[in-house]
């Protein structure tokens, strides 16, 4: 966080059908619907986020992501890196305060792997849901589904990882937590954090650039995890795979997708990361291991299915 | 009125039923089969990009970005969101695409 770029803000993803997608992200997920706007876009956010929205899902005629954006400390930060990201030479957005309700300006910014990503400082701030600010209950009755507690990161793929690695580390102050290293020495895979957490985003190497993997959401427990496989089985929600852990991160996992083709990630547990910890290194051959610590093995279709 | 109908995959000749109101691509895994690629199951991905050389059928909605809507007028459709009104034959068409980008790594 050394640049002042202090966590995930929110997504906003494009879906087919809304009231498919809220019926998935509200009954299924357990996110919290919070507001709506004039373009017919939902916000919703998990229940322990203190700004007011994390998700926003737009009606579309194709699947994918719009944008993700990170919070960063203050408007004086979002200037300084305004200007640091002209500088790298990113082409610049200033998206007016309020186009998003309850939140404030934000520079959006092109990355070299072809996605969309904006900067904001100040967003309404709400609090954790059903829970009050002072003497707060261990958690708030009435929850969903997998009562999913935060949006947690994006992993994405693209190409051009070396000028995304440097953009992100040299301007943003993100660190490189794990990498996936080829034969060749190219770096493959790499998985950044602008905190403790293993990642904040992620990146996969892919020729075509500016694809959307899987948004995720935090869970406590693996128990928590079983029990969104359960729901996952008792909606008859397309599932990827799971449950089951990441050799990369050591999170536990499990994958499946919303009702217009967009992956989602319910995730515990995992590796934390120093600023000053040496990147974790798998190498390309073990990346079954990698990927899927228990299979061992590389799965065709969570490497090829994109939004 | 009879609600099964049966489907033929060009490509690898492979037959399967698909109930009144599943999707090809549901009816093909309910039955275990696996001449299509499976995906998202949500029309959002394109793997399971088909053509539909005969038959009738009504679609879910689909991705534009792989069915354009030149293409789903030729009767290029993402099997996942095709429901059968009559018997179909279909042929595969995505899966070069997928593969293709992963070996260029
Ligand atoms: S499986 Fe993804 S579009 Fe059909
Ligand atoms: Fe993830």
């Amino acid at each position: 966080m050394e640049k002042g770029v202090m966590r995930p803000g929110h997504v906003q993803l494009r879906v087919l059908d809304m009231p498919k997608a809220l019926k998935h992200y509200v009954e299924l997920l357990g996110l919290i619907e919070v507001d709506r706007d004039e373009q017919g876009r939902v916000y919703l956010k998990g229940w322990t986020e203190v700004d007011k929205f994390s998700v926003v899902l737009r009606e579309a005629d194709e699947a994918g992501m719009d944008f993700m954006a990170f919070k960063v400390r203050n408007d004086g930060t979002l200037s300084r890196l305004t200007e640091e990201l002209a500088a790298f030479g990113c082409a610049l957005e200033e998206i007016p305060a309020g186009e998003l309700k309850g939140c404030g300006r934000r520079i959006r910014f092109v990355a070299p792997s072809g996605h969309c990503f904006e900067l904001f400082a100040d967003k309404e701030q709400t609090g954790k849901w059903g829970l009050s600010e002072v003497n707060p209950e261990a958690w708030p009755r009435g929850l969903q589904g997998m009562k999913a507690t935060r949006f947690d990161h994006c992993l994405l793929y693209g190409d051009n990882l070396a000028d995304t690695l440097r953009l992100f580390t040299e301007v943003l102050g993100f660190s490189l937590a794990e990498q996936v290293i080829d034969p060749a020495g190219n770096r493959v895979a790499q998985f950044l954090t602008c905190s403790m957490k293993a990642h904040d985003v992620a990146f996969i190497q892919h020729a075509e650039p500016g694809k959307f993997h899987h948004a995720s959401f935090f869970l406590e427990t693996w128990d928590d995890v079983l029990r969104a496989a359960d729901l996952i089985s008792m909606t008859n929600t397309s599932i990827d795979i799971g449950p089951t852990r990441h050799g990369l991160t050591h999170g536990k996992t499990i994958y499946f997708f919303d009702p217009s083709g967009n992956r989602n990630e319910v995730f515990c547990g995992g590796d934390y990361h120093y600023p000053d910890h040496p990147p974790v290194t798998w190498t390309a051959d073990q990346l079954g291991k990698a990927i899927f610590y228990h299979d061992r093995e590389l799965n065709e279709r969570f490497l090829t299915v994109l939004t | 009125m009879n609600d099964i109908f049966e489907i033929t995959e060009q490509f690898s000749g492979k037959r399967f039923q698909c109930q009144d109101g599943h999707s090809v691509l549901q009816a093909m895994e309910r039955q275990g089969q696996r001449c299509l690629p499976v995906g998202c199951r949500n029309g959002g991905c394109g793997l399971c990009k088909v053509r539909v050389l005969q038959g009738e059928y009504r679609c879910g909605p689909m991705s534009s970005r792989h069915v354009p809507v030149a293409a789903r007028a030729a009767g290029e459709v993402l099997a996942c969101r095709v429901y059968p009104l009559s018997d179909l034959t279909i042929e595969r068409l995505a899966p070069q695409g997928a593969a293709a980008n992963q070996q260029q790594q």
